[in-house]
């Protein structure tokens, strides 16, 4: 036989009390494979044999096959009553009933028990191949589907556990505090006192922080998020977001500069959009600078797109901190980040809203030298 | 002999990453009498245990490293085998593994006794009272 040995196989039961038709269906059947139109994966067939409806069951019980050609009449079990039996169980497999009288009755009381399509006896080879190839590429799109649906829950589930766990973390840093507050004795130095209320202060701040981001996220994934796209021009809401940074920078001495061209920088978006993307990507550079240190917001105004690109004078990232960077709750954690807050969710927001605009966000860095981070936002895309 | 009221002496070295952790232990030790030291990473850890001996070490497992706890318990029980060392790590909680089940004499891991996080301060105290009177 000439099989392929490799690639996925569905195991086919055809169960018919005639013997002369299980041959000829097993004949029909021998080396026929099914390729995927959208994949063009080939799918095998291994072909079991059984005479009986109570066969067709322990077939099933044991072998779990994928599709099963039952005829409808059988000595004994019935084909519909195969179909009742799998019904209750709700078995992962399809069904193909074989009727000897194409009945409107027989019908429907069949696809009522989930048979998936018919075979009217007689029918020629080319005609068992046609159905099977279509339950073959039905079953094979089903299974994909359920596939992808069980990896969203398990990427859901995975952003849950971690988001509870940073969720609780400040919590148990606060409760840490609380506790030792509670011994009134014990702290008699006011610096001491500070440090916990100011340390407590912190962790509320970057627990706020986290939910804000949180919603911003979950608003532009749910698509709730309602956007009014008016004419921008860039320049400003640079300087607006430069602006709204300004405080942060001055407590550590970094400058913030703007080079745009002397025109405006017009693009149809979201202001409140265009202002997330700004405050993200200059608070970052704020907060992933050296103490003293310069950041620069340019714009570009290209015929088809504009982009920004925030270059900052801080820590930058190794090869292998930039491959971890835009996964969600990353945070880079090195010696040189551990006291700069996060949510760990700033940059797949920023993706998110990029998308929006059919741009997209790129990263360049060099560690103790700076990063650059650019996004890139589309003229023409008004796609919500 | 167990005089719960008598102040506790000694030095106790803390080392964790996690700064409002370490802040809060250093705090509870030193106001109940011990003299603190501490660290955030294990580069640190190692540079203190260059110059100083503690009675006493409370260390976390996963730092830069998931298993720096592990490393700098070991280079401590080579330096010093009679200072008894006290894990604390979040690892049980979060995956579920247990490790404690795996400290016995023969054990790779050199560390006298594991704490799952979060742990009280009480647990650890007792924990190093313990240690210190077996030894």
């Amino acid at each position: 036989m000439a099989e392929e040995a490799s690639g996925r196989r569905f195991r086919v039961l055809v169960a018919d009390d005639e013997e002369g038709m299980r041959l000829a269906v097993e004949r029909a059947l021998r080396g026929f494979t099914v390729t995927l139109d959208d994949t063009g994966e080939t799918i095998g067939m291994d072909v079991v044999l059984v005479d009986s409806g109570e066969a067709a069951i322990a077939e099933i019980e044991r072998s779990s096959p994928d599709i099963v050609l039952l005829d409808h009449k059988m000595g004994g079990m019935s084909g519909l009553e195969v179909l009742s039996w799998l019904e209750e169980r709700d078995i992962d497999l399809l069904a193909v009933m074989i009727t000897a009288y194409a009945s409107i009755e027989t019908a429907i009381s069949a696809t009522r028990k989930g048979a998936y399509d018919f075979l009217a006896k007689p029918f020629t080879p080319g005609e068992l191949r046609v159905s099977l190839r279509q339950a073959v590429t039905h079953l094979a799109a089903i299974r994909k589907t359920r596939e992808l649906e069980e990896e969203k829950r398990r990427v859901r589930f995975q952003f849950i556990s971690v988001l509870a766990h940073e969720l609780k973390a400040p919590l148990g840093a606060i409760e840490g505090y609380l506790y030792v507050l509670q011994d009134k004795n014990a702290v008699s130095d006011p610096a001491v006192y500070d440090r916990i209320v100011d340390r407590c202060q912190i962790r509320l701040v970057g627990m706020r922080k986290l939910i804000y981001d949180l919603l911003d996220l979950t608003r532009l994934e749910s698509g709730s998020h309602r956007r009014a796209l008016v004419e921008c021009d860039l320049r400003d809401a640079v300087t607006t977001s430069i602006e709204t940074m300004t405080p942060d920078a001055d407590r550590r001495r970094i400058s913030i500069l703007r080079e745009a061209p002397d025109g405006p920088v017009g693009l149809m978006a979201d202001p409140s959009e265009l202002g997330i993307i700004l405050n993200n990507l200059i608070s970052n550079a704020v907060k992933y600078n050296r103490e003293g240190g310069s950041i620069t917001v340019r714009l570009k105004d290209l015929p088809d797109q504009v982009v920004i690109a925030v270059s900052d004078t801080g820590i930058g990232m190794s090869e292998e901190e930039l491959g971890k960077l835009f996964q969600e709750f990353t945070r880079i954690r090195n010696a040189k980040t551990k006291d700069i807050l996060g949510s760990g969710l700033g940059l797949t927001i920023l993706q998110k809203l990029a998308a929006l605009y059919g741009g997209a966000v790129a990263v360049e860095s060099t560690p103790d030298v700076g990063s650059t981070f650019t996004v890139n936002l589309m003229k023409g895309t008004t796609a919500v | 002999m167990t005089d719960d009221s008598k102040e506790r002496t000694g030095t106790v070295l803390i080392v964790d990453d996690d700064p409002d952790y370490l802040a809060q232990m250093a705090f509870q030790f030193s106001s109940r009498g011990y003299r603190v030291l501490t660290a955030d990473c294990r580069k640190d850890a190692e540079e203190i245990l260059a110059v100083e001996r503690p009675d006493f070490a409370i260390l976390d497992l996963m730092m830069e490293n998931t298993d720096d706890g592990f490393l700098l318990s070991y280079s401590l029980k080579k330096r010093y085998p009679d200072v008894p060392v006290v894990l604390v790590t979040a690892v049980t909680s979060e995956t579920g593994y247990e490790f404690s089940e795996k400290l016995s004499a023969s054990s790779w891991i050199r560390a006298d006794s594991i704490l799952s996080k979060p742990v009280r301060f009480e647990q650890v105290l007792g924990e190093i009272d313990r240690l210190a009177k077996n030894g």
